[in-house]
């Protein structure tokens, strides 16, 4: 594509008139700056939607096997560790202190996963990204040793009751509070899959936006028990299931890190979980899983964007053909006056 | 308004249709298709044209006033002044001191007041209501400071350019107050600034100096008490006008005597044209009028003092009363605008129904969960009863759903859409007035934006209304011919035509010099230096004589850089009477001094004296004016000059009747081409009729009650029997380029109407000179004078106007009125037939009519009615006008039109001071039109739109994500992104584009007039473009919403990290979305377009380097892994996918006139040149039919 020509030439170069008045000239002014003029020819056109195919498919088929490499298996046990007892009324089961909520089942893992595999747990239908939910904690708090005791924006978990003396809560907050207890072990053909929970959470996190002089107090010692204590003697720096757990989620179905298998687990291998499925989610019909899963390039195992790449990029080159066959078969010259509006039919010029 | 009640010729009944048949001009556009035929036009014309008197501008209302001077003023409308005794007057200090003040603020006062200013902007008011609704605890969605942000950023904005424009105010305000007038105190003339002059005091002015305040002459330099003021600041007209003291003052010496007298006047008004008061003096009682008042700003000319006592000061001047500006005007665009606003307004309150109503199910089913719902938690136990925390029933959390779905999706309504169009127009305003073809050689005046608000209706104007003299043609009459002795000495002239002389007479050793040159015939030079022994030669002399005395011209003389040559100026009011005398110069009768008394003529090197015995002023009934010279050898001879109808009813028939016949002839032969004509008479009067006369004119002059009517009787009685001397014809030469510009306007599609005060045959020979009027035209003619024919003449020129309509081949189209030559119907109609019209229900047949002609001439029009005219056109149609004119007189029509035009020429400020464009010729109305009012319409339509879409898709954003938040109103767009989205990521863009991308280039948008028809087609902004808009934003904001949200459902992705990539794909999208609209990318396009982009990602990254955030590093995660970018590239080119297959299709199949255009600018080139190609400019001659 060309460069504009600038020859509109005013006369404004006569050097002698004393015309103080007249405007400067310079290209800017003249609005005569030089400038690159597209215009959408068919052979544009063309080109671009080819060019969008050839480069979509095969991001899209890469993305596809990609995703299509990663070995994912999710166990929903939120129903599965229910004691039939307790089938129609799961509230008071999982409210009572007093019954074991150890959950062992087995599981045959299809495909064989290599290292690391990342353990998961995923809940559905939990609203982290509630307006009232993500406005409930206090990032001063959590930084800085000096603001223990600002607890503003987290109530109703602020202060502990007054009968317990008025406390600020550390880390305050019902984030905090609502925080993940269920707890895993693995093991396969009685050996222990060791699952580290070390370097789960955001360097950046674990640097930056929570103490590392900063300790839990007077947390989860209310009447309300919303989820997992925390061990008053490690700093919140330290606490990786809390930082994961107060990054909050951006959609109602989400998954946490929970930890990382540094060993392979072979084709059906028969792994076996040992839950403890303490976490409420019965009250509100919360779904709660735990997944194994491998990772590559793409993230998890999600053929969407694979998929969506190879449509575009299909319709793309189908756009292509069609406008190409459009184009032999009816073309237009360019910049023909003949077109214009008031040649075409010069009897009504309107 | 016209007087209804002025005399009417009465064989004006005439009513009959003349059908006229003319030949067409052979000219055929080479490029009209169907054939075209070449048979005989009928012209039309209704009544016959009988010249009116018609009373306009200051003429009319200075007789008018001396007539009415005479009524009593009740003292409490009176404003007492006690000459030269301040103190006495302003004992109740009730009148306002000379200082004047147009700045609007102090320092002290500016804040409150200029935000109480800006608050009375809807949009601001929506801001702040916005704003305070987010400071209440319950509906906090932002941040305090984040939501005061932008409020704050436009309103610093604004102050800063107002506090500017005030600064410079208070400067110039500063300069005016503090310039120094002559006053006098106790006795002597001191020196005092302006703004200490208070009513009542007596001021002395110099030649050459400006009037510090309104003030009724007492006496001056010339013993007649006459002094010579320009009005040039006042009312626009450069010519001299006269002023006089009265007889009793102008005497008087008030250094010596202290002068006792006491004014009465009216209380301070707009008219700058009347003043009503009294004085007494002496114990007798004076009248005074608006010719004793000199007004602010008046220049003295030509006198070497005057003294006056100050009536009116400062604020309350006739001048400062009337500097209110321009009425502030909406442009088209921004009306249309305002629909689609209040559609967004509904799209707005729809999306917060929805989400309350949403909300309101969610919490009804989950009522009784909520208390211990991890993510809502409404139990509150820390108080140690059971409470419920910030949970406030049902009914009020829908409520306060609602309000904070409103601050959430705010932008919606894009209120920063109009500080981006206002700095856009700014920036239009910028390159207009720095655009060298705006700027005008001649009158070294560059292009002026006045108002601000209107660019864009430049490139929609569908009808200009024009005014004749100063606009399509220089107000410079030019001597032409002359007819003397029925001898016609102008063939000789056209040969020489570039032969002009330079005439100087050398007189006391200096030399004398005409200001202007005048074009001569030699023949008649020759003839006037011969002897004047002859007969013939004795007429010739008192020919050139007459043109010399017979006037009201006043010569100046003008040093020059060399002092021994002098420049004689001649100041006038009347512009022929300038050329005459000027033309008598150059023949070598030269004016040289003018008073009261005497004038002196340089007569070929001779200096002639002669008495003044008697002036008779043109007046508009008698439409001539004499003077009555005395000789040396006390003989009187009476010159008259005047109208040829009017002169040639006082001609001696019985003398010379051959020589009447050929002058007849030649007058017609003159007016034919387009020539003003004037007759030029005298005669012998002997000792008694100069007695007689002589006794009724002092009689007459004196008389305090109807004088003008008593002078024009003495007039009328001396005024017979005259000889003819001959004619004279002065061109009124059209300006430059007029009949290319109007015939480009015409191509363009928008309809020309010339408003004139001139006579209607004048106007005609005006519209064929300029190509307004073709010979191919009908002309329909209506000039009648009573309502019947009136409206007579209009049914049967609708009748004929229809059947042109329906002539086979002729457009079909009902609307084809719209079109300038499809059919060539012209209306000629005159000032006394709109008496008839306007105001009452004939102004719809009125309208009918014009709107099916292509040319409408108004001749005789007065000033209001030329508002009439344009408000018959603005209130019937959305149509545009547009008012183009230069004097005071067409100030109401400037004011009333959409788009008023003032011609900042030589007739000065009046016109441009009502403007809202002003500009230095007629011609340059093209390129404004044309290639600034299409860019600035195209721009603007475009960003309108553009900016709907940009707020839309990412209120949209929001929407959806509200709808997986348990319609709760979350963002997870960081709530600083979310403001500075329309602030720092995509309003430089949008603002640098509306300023300066082009579609065309100058050179074709000059070259196609028919492109400007783009704007009269709404082709730029219409309701099409925004549904369609709309639509597209819809599903850009699904692409852009959707792809994340399913890419990352059931992953561990935060909130943070996918707010980041919305806002990113967002900014780049609608970034995006621009750029592939872009047409000419120039570097400064590039820059913000991209970057814009890196600006947006620099503020991400900073947005998340803020530990305090809980978002911290967000996007350095995210952006680390491969879904990111896979979804950023995919949202972009899904999105943008739809509109670019559109946008391909439109563009090639189905182009429009500027998309050929531009191909044919990039492309097209080598075609220009071939032959036989098609001519794109039709030449309109022969229009096809």
């Amino acid at each position: 594509m060309s460069v504009e020509s600038s020859s509109t030439s005013v006369a404004v170069t006569d050097a002698q008139s004393k015309n103080v008045r007249k405007p400067k000239y310079s290209r800017f002014s003249q609005q005569e700056l030089d400038a690159w003029q597209p215009i959408l020819t068919p052979s544009w056109a063309i080109s671009i939607f080819t060019v969008i195919g050839l480069i979509f498919i095969p991001v899209g088929l890469a993305s596809l096997f990609a995703s299509e490499s990663v070995v994912e298996v999710p166990f929903r046990y939120d129903d599965e560790c229910l004691p039939p007892d307790y089938k129609n009324d799961a509230l008071a089961y999982i409210q009572n202190d007093s019954i074991n909520k150890t959950c062992t089942r087995k599981l045959t893992v299809k495909n064989n996963m290599q290292a690391p595999i990342y353990v998961y747990y995923q809940l559905g239908n939990f609203y982290q990204n509630h307006r009232r939910y993500v406005k409930s904690r206090n990032d001063k708090q959590l930084r800085n040793k000096a603001s223990e005791g600002d607890v503003s924006s987290c109530s109703p978990e602020d202060y502990t009751s007054n009968e317990m003396g008025h406390k600020p809560i550390v880390p305050c907050g019902i984030i905090a509070w609502s925080l993940f207890n269920d707890t895993y072990k693995l093991s396969s053909n009685n050996k222990d899959l060791v699952i580290n929970k070390k370097n789960i959470a955001w360097k950046s996190d674990q640097l930056a936006k929570f103490g590392s002089d900063v300790y839990p107090k007077n947390f989860q010692t209310g009447g309300l028990i919303g989820g997992a204590r925390l061990n008053e003697s490690i700093p919140l720096s330290e606490q990786e299931d809390l930082i994961v757990w107060m990054r909050t989620a951006a959609l109602p179905t989400f998954r946490k890190l929970y930890g990382k298998i540094e060993t392979d687990i072979e084709v059906n291998e028969e792994v076996t979980l040992v839950i403890e499925n303490n976490y409420n989610t019965y009250e509100f019909g919360g779904k709660k899983s735990l997944v194994l899963s491998t990772t590559t390039w793409v993230g998890g195992r999600n053929h969407f964007l694979g998929m969506a790449y190879i449509l575009i990029g299909g319709v793309s080159l189908l756009l292509a053909v069609g406008f190409l066959l459009l184009y032999v078969m009816q073309p237009r010259p360019l910049g023909d006056p003949s077109y214009l509006s008031w040649n075409k039919n010069p009897g009504s010029l309107r | 308004m016209m007087d209804p009640k002025t005399p009417c010729d009465s064989s004006s009944n005439f009513d009959s249709f003349m059908f006229n048949s003319l030949s067409r001009r052979s000219g055929i556009s080479t490029q009209s298709r169907s054939s075209v035929r070449n048979n005989s036009i009928r012209e039309v014309s209704f009544g016959h044209s009988v010249s009116k008197p018609v009373r306009y501008g200051s003429k009319g209302a200075d007789s008018e006033a001396l007539s009415t001077s005479q009524k009593e003023i009740s003292d409490e409308d009176a404003r007492l002044i006690y000459v030269d005794d301040p103190e006495r007057t302003n004992e109740k200090f009730e009148f306002a001191g000379n200082s004047i003040r147009t700045a609007k603020y102090s320092i002290i006062t500016f804040l409150p007041r200029n935000l109480f200013e800006q608050f009375h902007r809807v949009a601001y008011v929506y801001f702040l209501v916005i704003a305070v609704l987010n400071q209440l605890p319950q509906l906090a969605v932002f941040g305090r400071g984040v939501s005061i942000l932008p409020l704050a950023f436009v309103l610093l904005v604004t102050a800063v350019k107002d506090a500017y424009e005030d600064w410079r105010r208070h400067n110039s305000d500063k300069i005016e107050n503090n310039r120094l007038a002559l006053v006098l105190v106790n006795g002597q003339f001191q020196e005092k600034k302006w703004k200490d002059v208070r009513v009542g005091e007596v001021i002395k002015i110099s030649a050459n100096e400006t009037i510090p305040c309104d003030i009724v002459l007492l006496s001056t330099s010339d013993p007649t008490g006459v002094a010579y003021v320009q009005t040039i600041n006042l009312d626009g007209e450069s010519n001299l006008k006269s002023r006089y003291a009265k007889q009793e003052t102008k005497s008087k010496l008030v250094e010596k005597e202290r002068l006792n007298g006491l004014i009465k006047c009216e209380k301070p008004n707009r008219n700058i044209y009347g003043f009503h008061g009294n004085m007494e003096v002496d114990g007798k009682r004076l009248s005074l009028g608006s010719s004793n008042i000199v007004l602010r700003g008046c220049e003295l000319k030509n006198t070497n003092w005057a003294l006056g006592v100050s009536v009116y000061c400062g604020c309350e001047t006739k001048a400062m009363l009337n500097s209110s500006g321009a009425p502030s005007k909406r442009s088209l665009l921004e009306t249309r605008m305002n629909s689609e606003i209040i559609m967004l307004s509904f799209f707005l309150v729809a999306l917060c129904t929805v989400s309350s109503v949403c909300a309101a199910v969610w919490l009804k089913r989950h009522k009784d969960e909520l208390n211990l719902l991890p993510y809502y938690r409404k139990l509150d136990v820390s108080k140690g009863e059971e409470d419920s925390y910030e949970y406030y029933g049902w009914g009020l959390e829908i409520l306060f759903t609602f309000l904070m779905a409103v601050i959430v999706y705010q932008v919606m309504i894009p209120i920063s859409l109009y500080i981006s169009m206002e700095l856009v127009r700014v920036g239009q305003a910028y390159f207009m007035i720095g655009d060298s073809r705006m700027y005008d050689k001649a009158t070294n005046s560059r292009f002026q934006c006045r108002a601000l608000n209107i660019n864009e209706d430049l490139g929609q104007i569908k009808y200009v209304f024009s005014d004749k003299t100063g606009t399509l043609t220089e107000n410079k009459m030019e001597f032409q011919c002359a007819s003397i002795l029925g001898f016609d000495y102008s063939s000789a002239i056209e040969s020489l035509e570039n032969e002009q002389v330079e005439y100087s007479v050398q007189a006391d050793g200096k030399i004398f010099k005409l200001k202007m040159m005048v074009k001569v015939n030699k023949e008649l030079l020759q003839l006037s230096r011969s002897a004047f022994a002859n007969k013939e030669g004795k007429q010739i002399y008192d020919f050139f004589l007459a043109l010399a005395a017979c006037n009201t011209i006043v010569p100046l003389l003008v040093d020059t850089s060399d002092p021994m040559v002098k420049l004689i100026d001649y100041q006038g009011e009347s512009p022929d009477e300038q050329a005459l005398t000027y033309a008598a110069a150059a023949y070598g009768f030269m004016l040289i001094e003018r008073t009261s008394g005497h004038i002196v003529i340089d007569i070929h090197g001779e200096r002639q004296r002669f008495d003044v015995l008697g002036l008779h002023e043109f007046d508009s009934d008698r439409k001539r004016m004499s003077v009555i010279l005395g000789y040396n050898n006390n003989s009187v001879k009476i010159f008259v000059k005047g109208a040829d109808t009017s002169i040639l009813s006082v001609i001696d028939k019985s003398l010379n009747a051959d020589i009447l016949q050929a002058t007849e002839t030649h007058l017609h032969l003159y007016s034919s081409v387009g020539l003003r004509t004037l007759v030029v008479g005298m005669r012998d009067l002997n000792v008694s009729e100069f007695e007689q006369w002589h006794s009724a004119f002092e009689a007459a002059s004196t008389a305090l009650f109807g004088r003008a009517a008593m002078l024009r009787k003495v007039a009328c009685n001396v005024e017979n029997n005259l000889c003819i001397l001959g004619a004279t014809a002065i061109e009124d030469k059209l300006q430059q380029g007029v009949p290319e510009s109007i015939e480009s306007l015409r191509t363009a599609g928008i309809k020309v109407w010339v408003l004139t005060g001139d006579k209607q045959e004048t106007a005609i020979s005006i519209g064929y000179s300029s190509k307004l009027l073709t010979s191919n035209m009908t002309q329909i003619i209506i000039n009648t004078n009573n309502r019947e024919s009136c409206k007579r003449h209009l049914q049967d020129a609708l009748v004929i106007a229809g059947n042109q309509m329906s002539v086979p081949g002729v457009s079909h189209n009902s609307e084809g009125s719209s079109d300038a030559v499809s059919t060539p119907l012209a209306l000629v109609i005159d000032g006394t037939s709109l008496v008839y019209i306007l105001d009452s229900e004939l102004e719809e047949e009125l309208f009918d009519l014009a709107s099916r002609c292509s040319v409408v001439l108004c001749s005789r029009v007065a000033p209001l009615q030329k508002a009439g005219i344009v408000a018959l056109v603005k209130n019937r149609t959305d149509d545009m006008t547009l008012a183009i004119g230069d004097g005071a007189n067409d100030v109401s029509m400037i004011q009333m039109a959409d788009v008023g035009v003032g011609i900042s020429g030589q007739e000065g400020r009046q016109a441009v001071m009502a403007s809202d464009f002003a500009m230095g010729q007629f011609r340059l109305l093209v390129p404004l039109l044309l290639i600034h009012g299409h860019w600035n319409y195209q721009r603007l339509g475009y960003m309108i739109i553009y900016n709907f879409y940009r707020n839309a898709i990412f209120v949209l954003v929001l929407f959806w994500y509200v709808l997986f938040t348990a319609f709760t109103l979350t963002t997870a767009i960081n709530e600083w992104s979310s403001m500075l989205y329309s602030i720092i990521y995509t309003a430089l863009p949008t603002i640098v584009v509306g300023i300066l991308d082009k579609d065309l280039s100058k050179r074709t948008l000059l070259k196609n007039p028919q492109l400007y028809r783009a704007g009269l087609r709404n082709e730029a902004y219409n309701k099409k473009l925004f549904w369609l808009a709309m639509a597209d934003t819809l599903w850009q904001s699904i692409a852009v919403f959707f792809a994340p949200l399913i890419a990352y459902w059931g992953t561990t992705v935060d909130v943070a990290s996918i707010g980041d990539l919305w806002t990113l794909s967002v900014v780049i999208l609608v970034n995006l979305h621009l750029a592939m609209d872009i047409i000419r990318w120039s570097w400064i396009i590039h820059a913000v377009i991209w970057g814009s982009i890196v600006a947006t990602f620099i503020c991400v990254v900073i947005i998340d380097a803020i530990p305090a955030f809980p978002g911290y590093w967000a996007i350095f995660h995210a952006a680390g892994t491969g879904v990111f970018w896979i979804c950023l590239l995919g949202i972009v080119i899904a999105a943008l996918l739809p509109r670019f297959v559109v946008k391909y299709i439109y563009q090639y199949y189905f182009p429009s006139d500027i998309q050929i255009s531009r191909e044919a600018e990039k492309y097209g080139n080598s075609r220009d040149n071939g032959g036989g190609q098609i001519e794109m400019l039709p030449v309109s001659d022969a229009p096809p039919r």
